[in-house]
């Protein structure tokens, strides 16, 4: 019984973080409301056996994503609401819009809860190190080493863009 | 068949519409707010709603491969941070302000 309480609690301290991430003014706020989202998704994620996964979620996105945001954010001085208002009309269609959004996608999520009717988790050990790195290691090794490529040119890009030119003589 | 029910917050209910809820959240943060950094960071949200659906019906179903897909989609999350920050970084020493409308003066 208090596991459910305890689910049904952080599910929605989740979607509290997550609305002040998108309502709060300022751009440092709305990082430390994320970090504090990253976190409530992990413990959803231990409540669900996938114990790998949380800590890969606090370690990539709790640590080195977000740690990536609020260097950008004090780097380039943006700590302050320089944003403009947004207008009143752009408000309502966009509450409007979202809510049509979430009902198609209840809507269309009907259907896949009836049919995958189970329950509890069927196997305890299954978010574990040693499973995951079986499964990754043997059928998802080329998508493991093509991320590699991806990591690569991402990193050549992001030195690229970033880089400040020089200025152009003659 | 009618089977002792168990309370919504195990069932897989509980978890499809916290996810779908979150994604819109994400959506309606998209849509309302103009500060690019912002903007990126309701992508990410977008995608840990998805993760946070992967993991629940990889649980479910008692089979890892979507706890994989998950992993990828954080791996692919990252490079996109990195990039898209890059080009906020850009964007910002050309004309000292991160608000997404100014990309209406590019030409191409």
């Amino acid at each position: 019984m208090s596991i459910e309480l305890l689910t049904l609690i952080i599910g929605g301290l989740t979607i509290g973080a997550a609305l002040m991430v998108v309502i709060s003014k300022h751009p440092i706020r709305s990082v430390l409301f994320l970090i504090v989202t990253f976190f409530l998704i992990s413990s959803l994620y231990i409540l669900m056996n996938a114990q790998f996964l949380a800590i890969v979620n606090i370690i990539v996105y709790a640590g080195a994503i977000m740690v990536l945001f609020l260097f950008v954010l004090m780097l380039l001085n943006l700590n302050k609401e320089s944003e403009p208002k947004t207008p009143k009309l752009v408000l309502f269609s966009s509450i409007v819009a979202s809510g049509i959004l979430l009902l198609v996608l209840i809507a269309a999520f009907k259907d896949s809860i009836k049919i995958t009717h189970v329950h509890l988790p069927q196997e305890r050990n299954m978010g574990l190190v040693k499973n995951l790195g079986d499964l990754l290691f043997h059928k998802y090794i080329v998508p493991f080493e093509v991320s590699s490529i991806l990591f690569i040119a991402s990193m050549v890009g992001a030195i690229l863009l970033a880089k400040r030119e020089k200025p152009i003589i003659d | 068949m009618n089977s002792v029910d168990p309370t919504f917050a195990t069932s897989i209910d509980f978890y499809v519409i916290l996810a779908s809820i979150l994604f819109v959240i994400g959506a309606f943060g998209v849509l309302i707010r103009r500060n690019m950094i912002v903007l990126l960071m309701c992508i990410e949200l977008m995608l840990n709603a998805v993760n946070l659906l992967l993991v629940a019906f990889s649980t479910y179903y008692g089979k890892g491969d979507a706890q994989i897909f998950v992993f990828f989609i954080i791996v692919v999350a990252a490079a996109e941070a990195t990039i898209g920050l890059s080009i906020l970084i850009m964007a910002y020493r050309n004309n000292k302000a991160t608000d997404a409308g100014l990309f209406k003066n590019l030409n191409g």
